[in-house]
């Protein structure tokens, strides 16, 4: 699916992201920390799978990486260029590359605009020189290409089912002629026939169009579904980033495996014999983190130490990424890894 | 088995401006102690109304027609007054999003009480006593001090153990889920279905586990239920119905449905989308997305018929079916 010398489309640098968030009228603000020291590449042509549980940042990393949201600190470079820095005029036009589908498709589409003004939109802000009849003519290549019928072009958001929204959402984002799509939750809303039609129709639109994707999903079979690497987000943190066959068979860090045993598999002699190494406890709040390594608080192998020191994001065999002090020490059974 | 509830007949239709719309037709369904049966279809299925009828929390211009027998009560027809003697005590329900089915401006202890006072006759302190009981049996950690929380100061997942301790105080017979794991993370929804098999398993509740995710059936579910437009169109037991399914609707849920230990290189979904319950196609519902169809399911409705091991389908189609002609 990869060239064999794959160009860094993106590269994320020490990113970070706070929120400050109010506590009283007169109480200091606390400082909630979203994103810290976020270091990874996204290579041309690939799905870039992003998993976590709820307010682990993974939404809030796609939104950095659009500039729909300011970083603190970090650089997110595109093509060696750093978006960060860019004035907003800049970034306004660098936008026809960088695109973005929500989770919400009837939520996302602006109810009083016709499906065609939805899908010409970006076109008349990005590329203002289109003449009217220039515009539909892409306005209608774009829905061909997204499975959605000429005749709808006049047609009000809320005639359309889930699906057929998320499938305005993707024409808009895909007018622009994108390199790159943020797919933020991008099925999750949807009817499972459906949902299965939307992720045969992003396949095939990233192989005719040479698309690359960021997709985020709290979904782990979905996600495995779709994507060539995929990055373990806890508490706005990395702690694994590997190919999606890594990530399933031999996964390094305790939390990409407790995840991996609590998806649901639909079979049900497997889900008999299945281990789960349930979780124990929630997501500890990212206003006031657990000391040394985040994860330690919910973690079955976390040793006295783990609370002193953080983990640093390590580089191990084959590029991959992983932050865990004991990862190295940690057998894992084979057929563990599912719980199967 | 002792068979808990028998649902017979029953449909549901709601009254629009001028017309109707049927949204369950010809239910009919057993359920036994300590049996989990799944309820599976997409949205429009009449899969939660259905319920919500048994319950009687229909809205305000819905209709249910048949009996759903308890015992020798027919829960349907009967006067709201009369159906409190039996909800919450005998039979409850919980939905997917716990944040709208808890009172904001209530204290979980208040509310978990306000039943046993009510059902049970119990006095308030033994009440407050039994709730903080039935939240550490549930599973949240330092109950006493959660109970003197208010909703919004739980997360997700403890709103809706909070709303499982709440369906469970009285030890009721029968717990209807409506989605209950949907709106929650892997890791918490995996806690809550190991919960419901303690339920079933120690408890001898019966559990109705209304879902669109077949992955969470596999895992807790004796028998399914699947529904389209309204109607069941496959029952059976899980495992019959996933290795071996004979309608073509179920094949394709099957087949949409991501599977994390095998990545195929597509999934192969049902095509088109479900029917608006008020412009239901001509003979089987199904007919226009299946790729099994022939001209007699275009004109005549399939009922539903029993095929043997306790296994009924809704569809004239006999042959084989192979993995990828229903795309």
């Amino acid at each position: 699916m990869m060239d064999q010398t794959p160009i860094n489309l993106l590269e994320i640098k020490n990113l970070k992201k706070t929120f400050a968030i109010s506590s009283g009228l007169f109480a200091r603000p606390l400082t909630l920390t979203a994103l810290e020291n976020i270091n990874f590449t996204i290579r041309q042509g690939e799905t870039l799978g992003i998993v976590g549980e709820s307010g682990c940042g993974k939404s809030t990393l796609g939104r950095c990486i659009l500039q729909l949201l300011s970083p603190d600190e970090g650089q997110v470079l595109w093509l060696g260029q750093d978006l960060t820095k860019l004035p907003a005029e800049e970034m306004r036009k660098r936008r026809q590359d960088l695109q973005i589908i929500f989770q919400d498709p009837l939520a996302s589409l602006n109810p009083r605009m016709t499906v065609g003004e939805i899908i010409a939109d970006p076109l008349r802000t990005l590329r203002p020189e289109l003449k009217k009849d220039e515009r539909r003519a892409r306005v209608l290549k774009t829905m061909e290409a997204v499975g959605l019928l000429p005749e709808m072009i006049n047609r009000y958001p809320h005639e359309f089912s889930g699906g057929q929204a998320q499938r305005i959402g993707i024409a808009r984002a895909l007018i622009t002629e994108p390199k790159l799509i943020v797919c933020d939750e991008p099925v999750s809303a949807l009817d499972v026939s459906i949902q299965a039609q939307i992720l045969n129709l992003l396949s095939e639109l990233k192989d005719e169009f040479g698309l690359t994707l960021i997709f985020i999903s709290h979904n782990l079979s979905v996600v495995r579904h779709v994507s060539d690497r995929i990055l373990v987000l806890y508490l706005g943190r990395i702690v694994e980033l590997a190919t999606g066959d890594e990530i399933y068979e031999d996964p390094k860090h305790p939390y990409t495996r407790a995840l991996l045993t609590a998806v649901p598999i639909p079979d049900p002699k497997l889900a008999r014999q299945r281990n789960i190494d349930a979780l124990k406890g929630e997501i500890p709040s990212p206003i006031n983190p657990p000391s040394g390594c985040t994860f330690r608080t919910r973690c079955r192998f976390a040793k006295p130490f783990c609370a002193e020191q953080r983990p640093p994001l390590e580089t191990i065999e084959g590029g991959r990424l992983v932050a865990c002090h004991r990862w190295r020490e940690i057998e894992v059974p084979e057929e563990a890894v599912l719980g199967v | 088995m002792k068979q808990v509830l028998k649902v017979e007949d029953m449909s549901v239709t709601f009254a629009l401006h001028e017309s109707e719309v049927h949204a369950v037709r010809e239910m009919n369904f057993a359920l036994s102690e300590g049996e989990t049966l799944a309820v599976v279809g997409e949205s429009g299925s009449g899969k939660s109304q259905a319920f919500l009828a048994i319950m009687g929390l229909l809205a305000k211009n819905g209709r249910t027609g048949g009996r759903a027998m308890m015992g020798d009560v027919n829960l349907i027809g009967l006067a709201p007054k009369q159906l409190d003697v039996y909800r919450g005590k005998d039979i409850a329900m919980i939905f997917q999003d716990p944040m709208t089915s808890l009172n904001p401006t209530l204290r979980v202890k208040t509310q978990l009480a306000e039943v046993l006072v009510k059902h049970r006759g119990f006095d308030k302190g033994k009440a407050v006593k039994s709730a903080v009981e039935m939240l550490e049996r549930v599973g949240i950690p330092e109950p006493a001090k959660r109970a003197n929380a208010y909703p919004h100061e739980l997360s997700g997942g403890m709103r809706q153990r909070v709303m499982i301790a709440m369906a469970l105080l009285c030890q009721p017979k029968i717990l209807i889920a409506d989605e209950p794991t949907t709106a929650l993370d892997v890791t918490v929804q995996a806690q809550m279905l190991d919960l419901f098999k303690t339920l079933t398993d120690d408890f001898g509740t019966s559990l109705v586990l209304i879902t669109h995710d077949l992955g969470v059936v596999a895992g807790v579910a004796d028998r399914m239920m699947v529904m389209y437009g309204g109607r069941a169109v496959e029952k059976g037991v899980t495992d019959d119905l996933f290795y071996d399914p004979r309608h073509p609707y179920t094949l394709g849920l099957l087949h949409s449905t991501p599977h994390i230990a095998k990545r195929a290189e597509r999934l192969d979904p049902i095509q088109g989308l479900p029917p608006s319950l008020e412009h239901l196609p001509k003979g089987c519902s199904f007919n226009p997305r299946c790729a099994f169809a022939f001209d007699r399911c275009l004109n005549e409705r399939p009922p539903l018929t029993e095929t043997g091991n306790g296994r009924e389908k809704a569809c004239f189609y006999e042959g084989p079916m192979t993995y990828g002609k229903v795309a």
